[in-house]
């Protein structure tokens, strides 16, 4: 502590005990600390970090070529042979589908949410913060959007563009944004009439620092935790878009066409012909619970 | 760079003997809507020397702290309509551009507020908040901002302030967070502090330390604070003058031992009878009959007319103009002297 010998009589007073030093933590300390007794989050964590490590490792893991048909090996049941999740109605590997079905599925789920959180993100913000005519204009067009269901949209919005994953991409972002944008203008909103705001001004803070100092941080952990629960979601649109004839042409190895195909085959082999679905199933759930988790431990003000 | 450096040469930035450093002249604000238009202050006039206290005292709605945050500009722009004049030291507040503006924010003129908790913003330190003002104005390092950030928390008297610099403001209790508002409002030793309402949040010990920490700095900083209250306590433990405002008028202005202790105008009395200070146990507390008047209708004339037991038929004609009730002492009401003398000892 520097010495506080000022002169002109500039007095401190006496300066105050001091408390023995304690760590404070940081606020991402803060909230790994809350995470790390929280279980089913971390457990759900560590099973999506299974899921895409799986999908980014899927030529190295298939033990099949997943493109690979056989007139023969047909709606195998499981554990038939080589086969270990059994084949479908052209005798292809699952396992090995399933795997590479993962990478355009998650690509599908995480993609769009990334893009559609940052441009409805910063759309939202700017609307909340600017307010007048800025915020008529954004939230009164996303309105317009918000006027179909999101399944009618996207089915609207990729019947005319065609299939293929670009387009699927841009259907799914287009989709996504204007919830976002919600989440992001309500946040911003009640965050701009709050006092620290004004204090920010009151110091002499600029209007884009303000935006993005004070603003954008306080307004970001809502919607962050609103686009995780979106990724099951957009998991979920992106197969039904596939099982539609919407999505991904066939033979490229998707969930949601998986889902599709195979339905004619229920009779013959209902297990084999749910693993996409629960594929789907689980990878949703785990989502959802780590965005639920997330939400609980960032919340560090409550 | 340590406070000493910064803060040693007070004496230089004071502006000459006998200017004032506030100059207010008929300052008058409403906000426009598309409903309505809110006069909520009409022609509030006041001067304030380099290191005075001023206490605004009024009730909820009679235009205090607009016209506190109108000495900053804080108010939105598209919906504030603003007349009159309005100088701080060598700036014009309402004529310069919103870039002069910034930076006389937090450097010439500083403001505390009210709510410590939500003053703060929650997703910064207390040394970074306290820093960020000084690296705005000072143009100097982190490294620099953040010594002087622990100075000033060593100045308003922080217990162990090496760790609350790195506290976030949900982790200290309400009396350390305004200790904190206040530091940050310090930083860049303002000649003007703004407090609005700075103890009304806190508990009843800790007001009156935070008063003392503020009557205490504003002397060695020789600088001058607005300070808006409706606590007639805090008044009467800080200020050096008093402004009592009602309906966006300063009815009755002067020294707080003569406007306390002698009041001059029926509300400023009014007041100070519906105080329990000074007042027998058990006793029903005077209040004054009626309700301030609807700042979008106001009557021609005094505005606490409807409400005075004192009314003449000229008290709603016009606005009665401030006549003087001794050397320093000013009151708008027509009948200053002829009313019936209160002395109180109560209060003061």
């Amino acid at each position: 502590m520097t010495d506080m010998t000022v002169g002109s009589g500039f007095d401190a007073g006496p300066v105050p005990e001091r408390a023995p030093e304690q760590r404070v933590r940081g606020y991402w300390q803060t909230v790994w600390q809350k995470l790390r007794y929280d279980y089913v989050t971390l457990f759900f964590m560590a099973l999506i970090a299974l899921i895409i490590l799986s999908a980014v490792f899927a030529p190295l893991l298939a033990p099949i070529d997943p493109y690979k048909s056989s007139m023969v090996y047909r709606l195998k049941p499981i554990g038939y042979k080589q086969f270990i999740l059994g084949t479908d109605e052209q005798g292809r590997d699952m396992l090995s589908r399933l795997l590479y079905g993962g990478r355009v599925s998650l690509t599908m789920g995480i993609v769009p949410v990334v893009l559609a959180t940052s441009i409805g993100g910063l759309l939202g913000v700017l609307a909340g913060y600017l307010g007048g005519r800025p915020n008529t204009i954004i939230m009164r067009t996303m309105d317009v959007f918000f006027a179909f269901p999101s399944v009618l949209l996207a089915v609207a919005i990729s019947g005319s563009l065609g299939n293929g994953i670009p387009n699927q991409l841009l259907t799914l972002t287009v989709v996504m944004i204007p919830p976002l944008c919600r989440v992001a203008e309500t946040a911003t909103s009640q965050i701009r009439g709050m006092d620290f705001v004004d204090a920010a001004r009151a110091s002499g803070a600029s209007m884009p620092s303000i935006l993005f100092r004070h603003v954008l941080i306080n307004a970001i952990s809502p919607v962050l935790v609103y686009a995780s629960t979106l990724v099951s979601a957009c998991i979920l649109l992106a197969s039904g878009l596939s099982f539609l004839g919407l999505g991904v042409p066939p033979p490229t190895p998707d969930w949601g066409l998986m889902l599709s195909t195979l339905r004619q085959a229920i009779y013959v082999q209902p297990l084999v012909c749910a693993l996409p679905g629960v594929a789907i199933l689980i990878t949703s759930v785990a989502f959802n619970l780590v965005s639920d988790g997330l939400r609980q431990a960032m919340d560090v003000k409550g | 760079m340590t406070l000493m450096e910064s803060f040693g040469s007070a004496a230089t930035l004071v502006p000459p003997a006998g200017r004032p450093l506030v100059e207010v002249r008929d300052l008058g604000v409403s906000f426009v809507s598309r409903e309505a238009t809110v006069k909520a202050v009409n022609g509030v006039s006041f001067e304030l020397m380099p290191g005075e206290v001023l206490c605004i005292i009024g009730e909820s709605g009679s235009g205090k702290s607009v016209t506190m945050r109108s000495l900053m500009r804080l108010h939105p722009k598209r919906r504030t309509v603003m007349s009159g004049s309005m100088r701080v030291g060598d700036h014009d507040i309402l004529s310069l551009s919103d870039r002069e503006m910034n930076s006389i924010r937090g450097r010439t003129v500083s403001m505390v507020f009210q709510e410590p908790m939500t003053a703060l913003d929650p997703v910064y330190s207390i040394g970074d908040q306290i820093a960020e003002t000084v690296m705005r104005h000072e143009k100097c390092s982190r490294a620099d901002a953040m010594k002087r950030a622990l100075e000033l928390l060593e100045f308003v008297k922080v217990p162990s302030p090496e760790r609350r610099l790195k506290a976030f403001p949900h982790e200290l209790s309400g009396g350390l967070r305004q200790r904190a508002m206040i530091a940050v409002a310090l930083s860049c030793r303002p000649s003007l502090l703004l407090a609005d309402e700075p103890t009304t949040a806190l508990d009843a010990t800790v007001q009156i330390q935070v008063l003392i920490l503020l009557r205490k700095l504003q002397k060695e900083f020789g600088m001058a604070i607005i300070l808006v209250t409706h606590d007639l306590g805090v008044a009467a433990q800080i200020a050096d003058k008093v402004a009592v405002m009602y309906a966006g008028r300063i009815v009755e202005y002067g020294k707080v031992r003569d406007v306390l202790m002698n009041p001059a105008h029926p509300y400023t009395r009014g007041m100070l009878a519906s105080t329990v200070h000074g007042q027998a146990k058990n006793t029903e507390i005077e209040t004054i009959p009626g309700s301030p008047p609807d700042l979008r209708f106001l009557p021609p004339g005094c505005s606490f007319s409807p409400r005075c037991k004192y009314v003449l038929p000229e008290c709603i004609a016009a606005v009665p103009p401030p006549i003087a009730n001794g050397p320093d002492q000013v009151a708008r009401c027509i009948r200053v002297g002829e009313l019936p003398q209160t002395v109180r000892a109560g209060v003061a």
